[in-house]
């Protein structure tokens, strides 16, 4: 067996407040090999400060501890900030949950692309805009070359996190993290969104962690899901298992969920001192 | 008589018209759905009831009165509308207590005391919350504290946009709960807009599918629940909420 992508043990993220350092990740141990791997979990489960810590990207005064963090034989926790920056974007890259936050609403769509490929490969312009139109062309936007000279506010929300997709696959990085991509996304838009990055994950190979609130979602598009819970993996399985989750809080969360033919005339509702102290 | 009546509305924000030749009627009592993606109107029509979006042509009838284009006092004692974000929707200096007792002081309701209590215990919260302010509370606690305050003037019709879609599962399926038990204890009549199909079929008798500020359909929960709607774009939209479908 070869070693895995990514491999983390006991990670831990503090963050300090009025009343004493809270631990919003509470040692937690995975990894991860070229699959898609899903985590899911409700608001305050600490699935996205787990997405943010593989990349660094938590900032004081939070603060982030790991017996081991490594990728691909790299050593991420003993990383200086310089090396950082040239992992980031380049090997492992982040598509974050709102594309209108997240583009920079001066630059064209093009150029944005472009630079996200410029900064870790140097190559003249003609071929760079070859590329830019090329990957637009692979998240299946019409018209590439018109649409690549729009501002962000001119696109839609699907078509702008299908050009943040492309952004971050351009320099075809090993490991895309993925925190909530739909969530803010029309329901017929979502599917065609996760489809695009489900496809071009398997076709490069790579690594996916899709971090999603909605359990129904990631047991579709994941091979591995990780439950979370106030900080901790409380359940992994199999994304075709998932029907068949034992710990209280997964089966909680499944049964909450009002289904298409709901017949049920009260929605169970969890009950959270079945299993934490809180 | 109609709880709510629309006959060929349009609706338009300055020049663009967003709403087209939508008719409808809810019965009293009934729990009826308007859902569609995002820019297909169905918020707007809301708006438009409640006197927001005051630039329509066509009628609105509620409860057998014609609306007029703007907020009207009586009209608020029969009709209240609930929004999407808890978060944006109370206001933030205020406690629960001022913001629940100040539809009373508008239309100069007695006995404050007694009533912010009532509405308390009817959303399910703790008395303890009645002196704190909204970032003291939780999404689900803020979404109730929004119900409440609609139910004050006790209306008849509750006009919910996207009540839930800000929430945690979990939270939501105790937020839908009390929707239900709501209606079930009070007799209200719902027209509630949101783009989650499986949402219509816990809450709702039917539903009006908007496609491009117009209805598309308009069908029975049933045939939700079974996969039979007609329109080839619900249908659509069916499948990508991830239902099995059957031949129609």
């Amino acid at each position: 067996m070869t070693a895995p992508l990514l491999s983390i043990k006991n990670l831990t993220v503090t963050f300090p407040t009025p009343k004493g350092p809270v631990e919003v990740v509470r040692g937690i141990s995975f990894s991860l090999g070229r699959e898609r791997l899903g985590i899911v979990g409700e608001s305050g489960s600490g699935k996205s400060m787990t997405g943010r810590s593989i990349l660094k990207l938590i900032r004081p005064p939070g603060r982030v501890t790991a017996d081991e963090m490594v990728f691909d034989g790299i050593d991420l926790a003993s990383l200086r900030e310089r090396r950082m920056r040239a992992l980031r974007g380049a090997r492992i890259s982040m598509v974050m949950q709102d594309p209108k936050f997240s583009l920079n609403p001066v630059m064209t769509v093009g150029e944005q692309i472009g630079e996200a490929l410029k900064t870790h490969r140097p190559m003249p312009r003609r071929q760079l805009r070859a590329r830019v139109l090329e990957m637009l062309e692979a998240v299946r936007i019409n018209e590439p070359e018109r649409v690549a000279d729009l501002y962000p506010h001119e696109v839609s929300g699907g078509m702008g996190q299908r050009v943040m997709i492309a952004m971050m696959l351009i320099p075809e990085p090993d490991l895309l993290i993925a925190d909530e991509p739909t969530s803010a996304l029309d329901v017929s838009v979502q599917a065609q969104v996760l489809d695009i990055i489900d496809e071009l994950v398997r076709r490069n190979g790579m690594g996916l962690i899709l971090i999603s609130h909605d359990l129904g979602l990631v047991a579709r598009y994941c091979d591995r899901i990780l439950v979370m819970n106030g900080g901790e993996i409380v359940e992994e399985c199999a994304a075709r298992d998932l029907d068949k989750a034992r710990h209280p809080y997964t089966r909680g969360l499944l049964a909450a969920m009002p289904r298409m033919d709901e017949d049920r005339d009260e929605l169970p509702v969890l009950d959270r001192s079945a299993w934490a102290a809180t | 008589m109609n709880a709510i009546e629309l006959t060929r509305l349009d609706i338009a924000y300055g020049p663009a018209r967003v709403v087209h030749d939508v008719s409808l009627a809810v019965a009293e009592g009934e729990s009826f759905a308007l859902v569609g993606e995002s820019g297909s109107g169905k918020s707007t029509i809301l708006k438009a009831i409640a006197g927001l979006a005051p630039d329509w042509t066509g009628t609105i009838s509620v409860l057998g009165n014609p609306r007029a284009h703007r907020p009207e006092r009586d009209f608020a004692r029969t009709c209240q509308m609930v929004f999407q974000d808890p978060y944006g929707s109370l206001h933030p200096r205020k406690t629960v207590d001022d913001c629940l007792a100040e539809p009373l002081a508008v239309h100069g309701l007695k006995g404050r005391d007694e009533r912010v209590k009532a509405a308390l215990a009817a959303v399910g919260l703790d008395r303890r919350f009645r002196f704190r302010y909204p970032h003291q509370l939780s999404g689900g606690q803020r979404q109730r504290v929004a119900i409440a305050r609609a139910l004050m003037l006790e209306p008849r019709i509750l006009l919910l946009d996207e009540p839930t879609s800000a929430l945690d599962v979990s939270v939501q399926a105790e937020i839908l709960n009390l929707l239900k038990k709501l209606r079930r204890e009070q007799g209200l009549t719902y027209l509630l807009v949101t783009h989650n199909l499986p949402v219509v079929s816990f809450l709702c008798d039917r539903l009006a599918v908007m496609r491009h500020g117009r209805i598309v359909e308009v069908a029975h929960v049933e045939a939700l629940k079974t996969g039979r709607l007609a329109d080839p774009y619900s249908r659509e939209l069916y499948a990508a909420s991830g239902g099995a479908l059957q031949p129609a």
